[in-house]
């Protein structure tokens, strides 16, 4: 495992640190709620494709940059900084990945170099629940003469309101619950029987609910071998796992910095709130949590690029730390600023509705322990 | 001595190889026995004969330090062959020959703070073992406010003389020598303390082991009544003692973290996943029943597997030359509530079996682990409070001021 990033990966770490503070400052997710965009940003959309940002995980061969995890991790990281709302993890994440693992030739041929280019957005859907769980997949997909039809219902898919493309999770065999039987398809948004119902969510970034209602596939839109979906699914969603958890670091990080700003300028009882050792030892505390889940994140980062064989216990390591972490310090950061903490014109409010949707998608702390626990035996 | 080259090291590996291969004792490559940990000095038994051997020969070497200076009698090795004579020790698994206060905190001080004479004379007898040193810092009165010591010495022309009391001295009723903040001025408080060494046989020198709550007596009072120490003993500038003495909680920080704590178990004590799974039993799928204790000791391994990804993290940045901050004030803060959470995972883990003193009817592991739960308590309290250490980052790190 390697924590010193290297050039390249400093370079574009600056490039996104820098391009979320002037580009993308919380003002703009601000801006995006109030107009009623919920979460829709062509512009921005644009000008991630101009900077390269869609093809980190795209391979070279399909016109991406391949610079690997560690190097999308620090874009997630400065995105999470300013809550900017982009199609980053569901397209150049989790889309990207699953292509990548489990895509045919002539699939990766044609949708990499889209996503590369930011012409094409992908939203992976998954989850039917209102939990993180999925094996728990019981939209089916039935073998009819030409493809498949495709049946059920998938909650709360990120970016499903505005995406191009869905991969969609859907049961050729089994029962939910298991892994065999889990096949993936490629299903354009316009596909005939498929409804996208908008959700406005709390944190202003939108979603979607899909309803499926004998929507036909053709034999080609099966990414993956038929039945065996979760070889590549289980890969690709530790790595949206991995990249979501860089995200909300990157949240929590920004939200201790205006904590620890405020604790250095509010007031009281003529004195710094920051001098108070009440105050001082949670806010020592937090950078304590803060210190340790970089480390976990930094470690699931270069373990994939290393492709080592201990990724999904590095992924639930990383996005059990940082879900607990980014709910600690936003709660924190509502206390610790008091009665303006609870106001819609500060920021901390905003922070905290995103905090809670990192947790939840991909699976919050709960969900990352038992796994955890399974893979250690217990 | 330039020996970076791969080849070079190489080189030195096999060197290290052979050597190793005719010197360790076939004994000594066994996993450390609990009463056969070596810690030297002048009333070092010895319980198994080759543990006196393999110190002897890794100390002629120079290999119980083998970073310091040969000048002084240690290894002189650089940074990557020290790496390289540990990676091939740990693979024989060959036992550590000699823990010591002298190699792991006032060695490294002394050479950093003493003059020529004073490590000639101490160091070469730290790196073979023959003085085992105790750290004469806390008071009855100065805990974490340590600064705020009394022992008083006063400069009697030819001689200094010491009186006062000295608290949690770690094996001073073992010890052949200490290393002792004193107060030189009593005007001013961290500008009037100076650091000392003397002779734990001198004249006036009592020490009483304390009794603690695990039973066993690693610390204790430590008593000097108009003790004459020679006045070419005082290490540093009189009245500078306390930059030593703050360096010093560096050494002793770090080597906590490093997993040097009191109460960390010792052979035989199994985890707490392992106590789990056999004394509160597993459903059929393997997972322990009880979902709240497993979901807890889960969490537990994931603090541990942080904490130790952010040891290899600051160590990999430092090397870097990032700057890490006040990383041993965290990473003590760490270590300890990690040890002290295991141990009370464990404890749990075992129910009644682990609540268990003496005698017959419990396990040895499970009285080990009881024992070695109570004695964790003092991870969050010695070599500075986990409270202390939380200041030492809000102060130091973060940059909060002091409340007016």
């Amino acid at each position: 495992m390697t924590f010193v990033l290297s050039e390249d990966q400093q370079m574009i770490r600056d490039t996104a640190m820098a391009f979320a503070r002037d580009e993308l400052p919380v003002s703009h997710l601000r801006e995006l709620r109030d107009t009623g965009a919920n979460g829709n940003d062509p512009a921005t959309r644009a000008k991630l494709a101009e900077l390269g940002f869609f093809g980190v995980l795209v391979p070279e061969e399909h016109d991406g940059v391949g610079m690997g995890m560690v190097a999308m991790g620090q874009i997630m990281e400065a995105q999470g900084r300013t809550l900017a709302v982009t199609p980053l993890l569901q397209t150049a994440v989790l889309g990207a990945s699953v292509l990548t693992l489990g895509g045919s030739e002539a699939q990766k041929s044609e949708w990499l170099p889209k996503i590369a280019s930011g012409e094409a957005t992908v939203a992976l859907a998954i989850d039917e629940g209102t939990h993180h769980a999925p094996l728990n997949i019981a939209t089916e997909a039935e073998r009819n003469g030409q493809g498949y039809t495709l049946n059920g219902a998938k909650r709360f898919v990120s970016d499903g309101h505005h995406a191009d493309v869905f991969i969609i999770a859907a049961r050729t065999f089994g029962e939910p619950g298991q892994a065999h039987g889990i096949s993936l398809f490629l299903v354009p948004n316009d596909a005939s029987g498929l409804t996208v119902q908008a959700l406005n969510t709390v944190d202003a970034h939108g979603a979607a609910h899909l309803h499926l209602e004998d929507v036909a596939v053709g034999e080609d839109s099966v990414v993956g071998a038929v039945d065996a979906g979760w070889e590549a699914l289980e890969p690709a969603l530790d790595r949206g796992r991995i990249a979501l958890a860089a995200e909300a670091l990157g949240s929590s990080q920004a939200m201790f910095d205006m904590t620890l700003e405020y604790m250095q300028t509010r007031k009281q009882f003529g004195q710094l709130i920051g001098s108070f050792q009440a105050l001082q030892h949670r806010a020592a505390k937090m950078f304590t949590e803060l210190e340790m889940t970089r480390s976990c994140i930094a470690a699931a980062l270069s373990g994939v690029d290393e492709q080592r064989n201990d990724i999904a216990e590095l992924a639930s390591l990383a996005k059990a730390k940082a879900s607990e972490l980014v709910h600690l310090v936003s709660n924190e950061t509502v206390q610790f600023h008091g009665g303006i903490g609870m106001t819609d014109a500060h920021d901390s409010g905003l922070y905290m509705k995103r905090a809670r949707v990192q947790e939840a998608l991909l699976g919050g702390a709960t969900y990352h322990r038992d796994r955890y626990a399974k893979l250690n035996g217990f | 001595m330039a020996f970076d080259a791969p080849e070079e090291l190489d080189g030195f590996r096999a060197e290290v190889r052979d050597w190793l291969e005719a010197n360790c004792p076939a004994s000594m490559r066994t996993p450390m026995k609990d009463d056969e940990v070596v810690w030297g000095g002048k009333r070092e038994k010895f319980k198994n004969p080759d543990s006196k051997i393999w110190l002897e020969r890794m100390g002629e070497k120079g290999w119980t330090a083998p970073e310091w200076p040969t000048e002084y009698g240690g290894g002189g090795l650089n940074k990557a062959q020290a790496k390289v004579l540990q990676q091939e020790m740990r693979r024989i698994k060959a036992r550590p020959p000699l823990f010591s206060f002298g190699l792991w905190m006032f060695g490294p001080a002394l050479l950093e703070f003493g003059n020529h004479e004073q490590k000639t004379r101490f160091i070469p007898d730290i790196v073979m073992g023959k003085t085992r040193w105790c750290q004469g810092y806390s008071e009855p009165g100065a805990g974490s406010d340590l600064a705020g010591l009394q022992t008083k010495c006063e400069d009697k022309g030819d001689h200094w003389l010491i009186n006062g009391q000295k608290v949690w001295t770690s094996y001073a009723d073992q010890a052949d020598w200490i290393f002792c903040l004193v107060r030189t001025d009593k005007t001013v408080k961290h500008e009037g303390i100076s650091f000392l060494v003397f002779d734990m046989a001198s004249e006036g020198v009592e020490a009483r082991p304390i009794k603690l709550i695990s039973g066993s007596s690693p610390f204790c009072e430590t008593f000097f009544t108009d003790v004459k120490v020679p006045k070419d003993q005082l290490v540093g500038k009189l009245n500078g003692g306390w930059t030593i003495a703050k360096r010093l909680l560096q050494f002793e920080r770090s080597s906590i973290s490093a997993g040097g704590f009191g109460g960390t178990g010792g052979s035989g004590i199994l985890s707490p996943q392992e106590y789990a799974k056999h004394y509160v039993g597993v459903d059929e799928t393997g997972r322990i029943s009880d979902g709240d204790m497993r979901a807890r000791i889960a969490d537990h391994l994931m603090y541990s597997k942080a904490f130790s990804l952010t040891v290899q993290r600051t160590t990999e940045e430092a090397k870097a030359g990032q700057e890490v901050g006040h990383t041993a004030s965290i990473l003590k803060y760490g270590a300890a509530k990690l040890n002290q959470d295991k141990s009370e995972l464990i404890v749990e883990a075992l129910g009644t079996d682990g609540l268990g003193w003496d005698g017959d009817g419990f396990a040895d592991d499970a009285k080990k682990a009881t024992r070695s739960w109570l004695r964790s308590k003092g991870n969050s309290i010695e070599g500075g409070t986990s409270e202390i250490n939380l200041n030492v980052i809000a102060k130091r790190v973060l940059g909060l001021r002091e409340h007016q």
